[in-house]
């Protein structure tokens, strides 16, 4: 089970330059907001895919339950 | 060809979507949600006094499936408007409480800056519903 420290170190790795705030009080359900200069003229959709892209196939909804995200243009 | 139901099943989602205006992927039913997420999408929609059809993805895991592949979007609930990936719960809410969501579906309650009501709040209109004909 990845932990939120893993969850945010992933991202940040995925979208060079954003910064994540990961929470999560049991390791399966996650919080996270990020914000990165990638997401500037994409659309929310888009900017939650960059996201997701970074987890692997079967991995949301697998080892990670659910990643509740926010996410913001810097 | 064995990938010939998995066709069909395409078929059958892009024409869900292609037939109602705002249809939401949920898990369970809008009466009786069986996650949060998918709970707060609807408490969301029904706040907006929108009708909308429902799709319970729970009632054949391939209709999951062929979605997040159709949709390029990983996780449920997902909401529709006009044929158009809108998002998923977070971003639903997220419209709601900024009054997109109300505009972007053509509601007349179109205030914005309300706190989501909490979900299975009872005495709203009951949604449109639509059969699960996906199997």
């Amino acid at each position: 089970m990845p932990t939120a420290d893993e969850v945010k170190a992933r991202i940040e790795e995925g979208i060079p330059g954003s910064d994540a705030e990961v929470t999560s009080d049991d390791n399966v359900h996650f919080t996270a907001r990020v914000v990165a200069n990638d997401f500037a003229n994409l659309s929310l959709v888009e900017q939650h895919r960059l996201v997701y892209a970074i987890f692997g196939e079967g991995e949301l909804g697998g080892s990670i339950h659910a990643l509740a995200l926010t996410t913001e243009t810097r | 060809m064995t990938d010939q139901p998995e066709n069909q099943l395409r078929d059958a989602l892009q024409g869900a979507i292609a037939s109602n205006d705002v249809i939401l992927f949920m898990k369970g039913t809008p009466e009786q949600p069986m996650c949060g997420f998918s709970a707060r999408t609807c408490a969301a929609l029904e706040a907006t006094e929108t009708e909308f059809a429902a799709v319970d993805v729970l009632a054949d895991p391939r209709i999951r499936q062929e979605l997040s592949s159709l949709s390029n979007w990983p996780t449920i609930p997902q909401l529709f408007v006009h044929g158009e990936l809108v998002g998923g719960a977070d971003i639903v809410g997220q419209m709601y409480e900024s009054g997109e969501l109300a505009a972007v579906l053509g509601a007349p309650a179109a205030t914005g800056g309300n706190p989501l009501p909490d979900a299975a709040e009872p005495g709203s209109a009951p949604p449109l519903q639509i059969e699960n004909r996906l199997g």
